[in-house]
């Protein structure tokens, strides 16, 4: 895990994070992307994770974790508890969208959003000329065997922030290995968004 | 002597759960420390007094020159100062001699390990079995009430003795867990980090329940007198009810499934009330065990403390106090004595007060016993929380990540 390259969305997230915030990532995994906030920008951090063998593994790495689900783990937090939640890869996971939505703007300052784009290019294709579930990069599961149970485009997201008058403060799109500029809901393979109330 | 716990017995079963280590404490020793001599008596939260107070207790590992490596191990209902090691001579470990010891997850090359026992008990400490020095008799029901707030107020004057200012942490299934909430609640400042595990912050109605039937087994038998039974003799019978209705709660229904089954002790029913199945001979040997070793007035009393104990709302942390000691909350999944709702309530109210805390449910089929058995996830998750409770984040960076 040491020498893992760190992940483009995560180098991201890193630089969005001021030093010495309040941190909650829902879903951390390993804590590959809390460790290093903790390491260098000493961000105060917990984890919410569903599985005992990350849980484990964040235990290693020094962080703080509760054993939850997302939706579960929201509601004892105070109001403004932290700066930053943290949703990375795990909203498309989440049944209760709008309700994990808000209540991490009421515990958090800022919400980071990431999450895979279901109108990539390849997957409009694949759709488009095979008729099948698109497999991408950023949705690499078979269709009977995805954690996946909610899927989005970068425009249903801005959508629905709008409806719910949730604020957009930025938006980073990724493609392949760089980040794009333009016509990104036909060309990002994942999206973050940073969002306020 | 046999061992004290059922997870001994599920050693001998199974190979999978139980890291074997030869790394040992080696011979250790119990230790008395006396304290509330006449005029000095100990007050109580019932208002009467105790005194004078002994704390058995053990000690592993070296406490380093700042004081600042010390861990206090807290034992269940039925358990002793002898958590590590082996007596001299005899060759029963410490009832957590797998999490204690050189390289283990309280690890004695680098932790100075205390346990101790609890006042109320019949391990060493003062209890009903002790002599009141006012009659020169066992106390018996002259014994004080006590609570769990006492028992950690008689450890405060023992960590107080061994001049400690700071515990590095405190730790404890069941029992012991409360007693580590406990140490939180009474003396937040003194207390780095609390490992509570499979533990609650109060008895709910089912567990109040189980510890009465326990009570009123032993109360029953005409061989208790009252409590009076010192000269003639334990109540064995309904004593060993009490610790054979223990026992069923500290299993799980799979693990008892896996251990006995339906399985037969002779082949074929015997048509009589002796005991046929596996489990029952098992429970039976339990029983009869226990009632060598442990006084059941001490039961009565102890089970009494901890239906007492509640630490729900804000007396954890009492309100508008902030509280630096971290936690590691642990629970088990197949525990219905301690189920882990429990353990996620003390998650909440932590959760709530922003304490710094981690909390995880391991996937244990052993039920409650899990806490003594389940070695190796425990191992991982304490070695590593005490190791960034004790020396910050530098830790990591050994661990290469």
């Amino acid at each position: 895990m040491a020498s893992e390259e760190i992940r483009i969305d995560h180098s991201i997230i890193y630089s969005i994070v001021e030093p010495g915030s309040r941190v909650l990532d829902l879903g951390c995994g390993e804590g590959d992307l809390l460790y290093p906030l903790v390491r260098d920008k000493q961000v105060r951090a917990q984890g919410i994770e569903l599985d005992d063998k990350a849980i484990q593994e964040c235990v290693k790495k020094g962080l703080s974790v509760f054993h939850d689900d997302i939706e579960n783990s929201l509601r004892e937090y105070p109001d403004h508890s932290f700066d930053y939640v943290i949703l990375n890869q795990s909203m498309q996971e989440v049944k209760k969208v709008d309700y994990v939505i808000r209540e991490a703007l009421r515990i958090g300052g800022k919400v980071i959003v990431g999450f895979p784009n279901f109108a990539y290019i390849k997957s409009r294709l694949m759709l488009f000329f095979h008729g099948k579930a698109p497999i991408t990069k950023s949705l690499p599961y078979l269709w009977f065997d995805t954690p996946n149970v909610r899927f989005l485009s970068i425009t249903d997201f801005r959508d629905f922030c709008a409806e719910k008058k949730i604020r957009i403060m930025e938006a980073h799109y990724l493609g392949e290995g760089e980040m794009v500029s333009f016509w990104p809901n036909l060309l990002a393979l994942n999206a973050i968004f940073v969002l306020v109330k | 002597m046999r061992g004290k716990f059922i997870g001994e017995y599920f050693k001998d079963m199974t190979t999978t759960n139980y890291t074997a280590t030869n790394s040992s404490v080696g011979i250790v020793e119990t230790q008395y420390y006396t304290y509330a001599e006449r005029g000095k008596e100990h007050k109580l939260e019932s208002g009467d007094t105790l005194g004078p107070i002994t704390l058995a207790y053990e000690t592993y590992g070296e406490l380093n020159a700042n004081k600042s490596n010390a861990i206090l191990a807290l034992h269940a209902l039925s358990g002793d100062a002898h958590a590590a090691g082996v007596h001299k001579g005899q060759d029963n470990a410490g009832w957590w001699d797998d999490m204690i010891g050189p390289g283990k997850a309280f690890d004695t090359n680098r932790y100075f390990v205390i346990c101790s026992n609890i006042i109320g008990g019949c391990k060493g400490s003062t209890g009903p079995s002790s002599i009141n020095p006012a009659t020169g008799k066992p106390y018996a029901l002259d014994f004080p009430f006590i609570t769990v707030a006492d028992m950690v107020h008689a450890q405060r004057h023992l960590i107080d003795h061994l001049g400690i200012e700071r515990l590095l942490c405190v730790s404890g299934g069941s029992m012991g867990g409360m007693q580590a909430l406990q140490w939180v609640a009474s003396y937040p400042e003194r207390v780095r980090s609390a490992i509570p595990i499979a533990t609650a912050l109060k008895h709910s109605p089912q567990q109040i329940a189980f510890n009465e039937v326990v009570r009123q087994s032993i109360m029953a038998d005409p061989a208790w007198r009252e409590g009076n039974y010192y000269e003639y003799g334990q109540p064995e019978k309904g004593l060993s009810v009490a610790r054979m209705i223990g026992h069923i709660t500290f299993m799980s229904d799979q693990s008892m499934e896996e251990k006995f089954s339906r399985r037969l002790k002779s082949g074929k029913f015997s048509f009589g009330f002796d005991p046929d199945f596996e489990v029952e001979g098992y429970l039976h040997y339990r029983g009869a065990n226990f009632v060598k070793r442990f006084d059941a007035n001490s039961y009565l009393y102890i089970t009494k403390a901890f239906d007492y104990f509640d630490l729900s709302g804000k007396k954890l942390i009492p309100h508008g106090k902030i509280i630096d000691t971290r936690f590691l909350v642990i629970s088990f999944k197949s525990d219905w004595l301690y189920p882990s709702y429990q353990s996620q309530e003390i998650v909440r109210l932590l959760k709530r007060r922003h304490v710094d805390a981690t909390y995880c449910e391991l996937n244990s089929t052993y039920g409650h016993d899990a806490f003594l058995v389940e070695v190796e996830e425990q191992t991982t998750l304490i070695t590593h929380f005490l190791d960034k409770t004790f020396n910050g984040y530098l830790v990591v960076d050994r661990y290469g990540i």
